[in-house]
């Protein structure tokens, strides 16, 4: 990972005048929805952004190129300047490292047995998988707390995997089985956790954006309005390079710069929206511009690389939960399988898959803490089992787990059992004298 | 006390007893309501409470459903029900369908409100009745206020419920005055949704309706008394759940059904309510049952087109079920969908 091209001139780990002690005081005396609050030009973000826009006539050059790989933008100058001033030298400790490792591990076994089960009849519909991408949701993810939100789109298992949502109960859902984290309703692209604050598992290309942007307001008004001092719970809102041409995606930075939500706007960009190459798509196909024009922090980062992911996203979670708004990451990422088990994907160079694949995210991940001795070969692979018996677990538990009866059918419509639904007759339930007693079982 | 004050103050009451009620859409703030239902409400709580957004119904449907999510109870107002296409994909998909998608661990307590179906000259795109759109959608509960009775008492179970709402109210209705006993002029005054109200007792014919329809159903019934004909009007309120029982019982004391709505008549309220006496009550009906229905039609700017184009209280009244008039009338759903007058 350390021959990542360098470009970016994004300087995360040198104090912001956006977090110092000044500005943030000032913070406090704006309204909380100042329409009127000024963007902190002053930001070395968007210092950044300017250096970047000089020099785009050569990156324009570079992103001509369909393949975009010599374009990959990373925050090396963050892993160096930590280089330079960390006394260990290292951008993670041995136990981190391991919990990074692990969970991606997880991400890519978990959806290689999905492929498997696929196959074999045990799940159906659309099943969209996320091998290749692990370095963001295992970069991001894993720097929350529980209280913090995530959405994601339809290729959800591994967001709700990294959000700490067992195996077991994802592998259930997608058997259709009642032991699911959904009981069977939801499926492969609906996965909600309330427990574990994963709301959704949304099918429709922009849908999750004005929810988490949502789910992020609440955040800021439970602490403003509802005086809970102690809510800085942050969302991370999870879409695509397709996503980011659809008019939710800029209604929801707009609101989200203009009140100041705290939200982390994370763009998988993998380059493709299924047979649609973002090039082809998308006028100007650097994102992460798109932040600095409604005035929030863009940054671009090495989506292969989950340590450069780590970098920016704690940076970019760090903000929002200091109440200092939003930030627009794009990672730029690669799956490594078609948009979904039924995409026979045609469309795709070998040659960009091979450059990718040679880039897979874990493999670099394990050179680099065998070559910092943060690991061993043998303490890796002892995860490797480890998960592996996890996984198998997970298809033994959901293969042994019932299916949802007849009754559960008509339950949940409402959220009320008691309430408004249909009972089993067919009639809705406050037609039936008895229906105070209430039904279903949630 | 006109509709609006009630819609007003049940508002004022509910944000009043529930700080998690907060209000957001467009000129909902310092402009105090594109219609002044908001007026003065965000004087009294705030910006942080009362939400002007920019025009981005999408964008802020969504943000309520997120909201609502995470336990804050937004109420969503749209400029008018016919905005509401924007988001329809954040009221269907993300708001009515999240409670049976998560196995009951996602609720989902939000109301989308604001004037319904057809004003007065705002031709094709600004009069469309939306009720049966939501109404055919599990999840979702339709609710469609007549008077200011309704409207502050079926507010404030919108608001009070914890599931996706749907208020569909009505522009011309806003500035009509309504008497209001004390009762429901109380703080904790409530409706129960899913419950119709038989605005008039009567023996001969059963006539339902909803919103501005109501006003029409009743003047059509004092048209007909005068005829010795007794009509039995009953105001829905709620759209869904629809109120079958109390339906169902008064065709079968009367024998005879019409229904009304400004809607279009096919897949509309009307149809509904027929499939489920002709189910129900089939052996009770003494006549076909009628429908009267907005012309199949995308709503015509010209006035007089307009009026022809929504049902008037003679098309009530004159309908040949009720007055045994012989000859078909333009409502009669046959006229517009066979292209032919009789």
């Amino acid at each position: 990972m350390a021959s990542a091209s360098s470009f970016s001139a994004t300087k995360f780990t040198q104090p912001l005048p956006l977090n110092g002690t000044t500005s943030r005081s000032h913070d406090k005396h704006q309204s909380f929805f100042d329409p009127l609050r000024t963007t902190p030009s002053s930001s070395s973000f968007l210092g950044s952004t300017r250096k970047l826009r000089l020099s785009s006539a050569s990156k324009l050059k570079l992103l001509a190129n369909p393949n975009r790989r010599s374009a990959v933008v990373a925050v090396s100058d963050v892993v160096k300047e930590k280089k330079a001033k960390s006394t260990t030298n290292l951008l993670i400790t041995k136990e981190e490292g391991l919990v990074v490792y692990e969970d991606m591990i997880l991400g890519r076994a978990f959806e290689d047995m999905c492929a498997q089960m696929y196959y074999r009849g045990k799940m159906f519909g659309f099943v969209h998988l996320y091998n290749g991408q692990e370095a963001v949701s295992t970069g991001f993810i894993k720097l929350l707390k529980r209280e913090d939100s995530v959405v994601s789109t339809y290729r959800d298992h591994v967001h709700a995997l990294s959000k700490g949502v067992p195996a077991r109960a994802v592998m259930s859902e997608l058997f259709g089985k009642t032991t699911g984290c959904c009981r069977g309703q939801g499926g492969s692209m609906h996965m909600f956790s309330k427990e574990h604050n994963l709301i959704g598992g949304f099918a429709f290309i922009g849908e999750g954006i004005p929810v988490a942007t949502g789910a992020a307001f609440s955040s800021k008004y439970r602490r403003e309005v509802l005086k809970e001092a102690d809510c800085d719970h942050v969302t991370l809102a999870f879409f695509g390079d397709g996503t980011c041409n659809n008019g939710q995606f800029f209604e929801c930075l707009n609101m989200a710069a203009l009140w100041k939500l705290p939200i982390v706007f994370v763009v998988e960009n993998n380059l493709w929206a299924i047979g649609m190459s973002h090039m082809r798509a998308t006028s100007d196909p650097e994102i992460w511009k798109k932040g600095p024009a409604f005035g929030m922090p863009g940054v671009h980062v090495d989506g292969m690389d989950v340590l450069k992911v780590r970098e920016v996203a704690k940076e970019a979670i760090g903000r929002a939960r200091r109440g200092e708004g939003p930030t627009l990451v794009e990672c730029e990422t690669y799956r490594f399988r078609g948009h979904s088990l039924a995409d026979p994907d045609e469309l795709r160079d070998p040659a960009e898959k091979a450059h990718y694949a040679a880039r897979d995210p874990i493999t670099a991940l394990k050179k680099y803490m065998i070559e910092n001795s943060l690991a061993s070969e043998a303490e890796l692979k002892a995860i490797e089992k480890k998960i592996d018996e996890v996984v198998e677990d997970a298809v033994e538990f959901a293969d042994e787990s019932p299916h949802p009866s007849r009754s559960q059918l008509l339950e949940n419509v409402f959220a009320d059992p008691k309430g408004f639904g249909i009972g089993p007759d067919g009639r809705y339930r406050c037609e039936d004298p008895k229906f105070t007693e209430g039904t279903a079982h949630v | 006390m006109t509709v609006r004050d009630a819609l007003n103050t049940a508002l004022d009451e509910e944000m009043s007893a529930d700080p998690k009620v907060f209000l957001m859409g467009e000129e909902v703030g310092e402009y105090q309501g594109a219609y002044k239902i908001t007026k003065g409400l965000l004087d009294k709580y705030g910006p942080e409470r009362v939400l002007d957004t920019p025009i981005t119904e999408a964008g802020f449907t969504g943000i309520g459903v997120g909201a609502a999510y995470h336990g804050l109870k937004p109420v969503i107002e749209f400029m008018t029900f016919n905005f509401s296409m924007q988001a329809i994909d954040h009221i269907i998909n993300s708001a009515a369908k999240s409670n049976y998608m998560s196995a009951g661990q996602m609720s989902v307590p939000i109301v989308f409100r604001g004037p319904n179906g057809a004003a007065s000259g705002v031709g094709a795109q600004h009069s469309h009745c939306y009720a049966v759109w939501y109404a055919s959608c599990p999840g979702l509960k339709v609710l469609a206020p007549y008077s200011s009775e309704d409207a502050r008492g079926l507010l404030k179970a919108a608001i009070r419920d914890p599931d996706p709402v749907v208020f569909l109210e009505n522009e011309l209705l806003y500035g009509e005055t309504f008497p209001v006993s004390a009762e429901v002029l109380d703080s904790s005054f409530c409706l129960p949704i899913g419950k119709a109200k038989i605005e008039k007792e009567g023996k001969d014919v059963t006539i339902t309706a909803f919103s501005k329809m109501v006003g029409y159903a009743l003047k059509a019934a004092e048209i007909l008394a005068k005829d010795g004909i007794s009509a039995e009007v009953i105001n829905l309120r709620s759209i869904r759940p629809l109120d079958r029982n109390t339906i169902n019982a008064s065709v079968r004391k009367t024998n005879r059904l019409v229904t009304v709505e400004e809607g279009f008549p096919q897949h509309g309220v009307g149809a509904e309510i027929c499939a489920s006496v002709v189910e129900e009550s089939f052996g009770y009906l003494d006549a076909p049952v009628e429908r009267i229905a907005g012309a199949d039609v995308p709503m015509p700017y010209a006035a007089n087109l307009e009026r022809l184009a929504v049902p008037q209280v003679e098309d009530i009244s004159r309908n040949h079920l009720i007055s045994g008039i012989s000859e078909m009338y333009m409502w009669d759903p046959c006229y517009y969908w066979g292209g032919t007058a009789h």
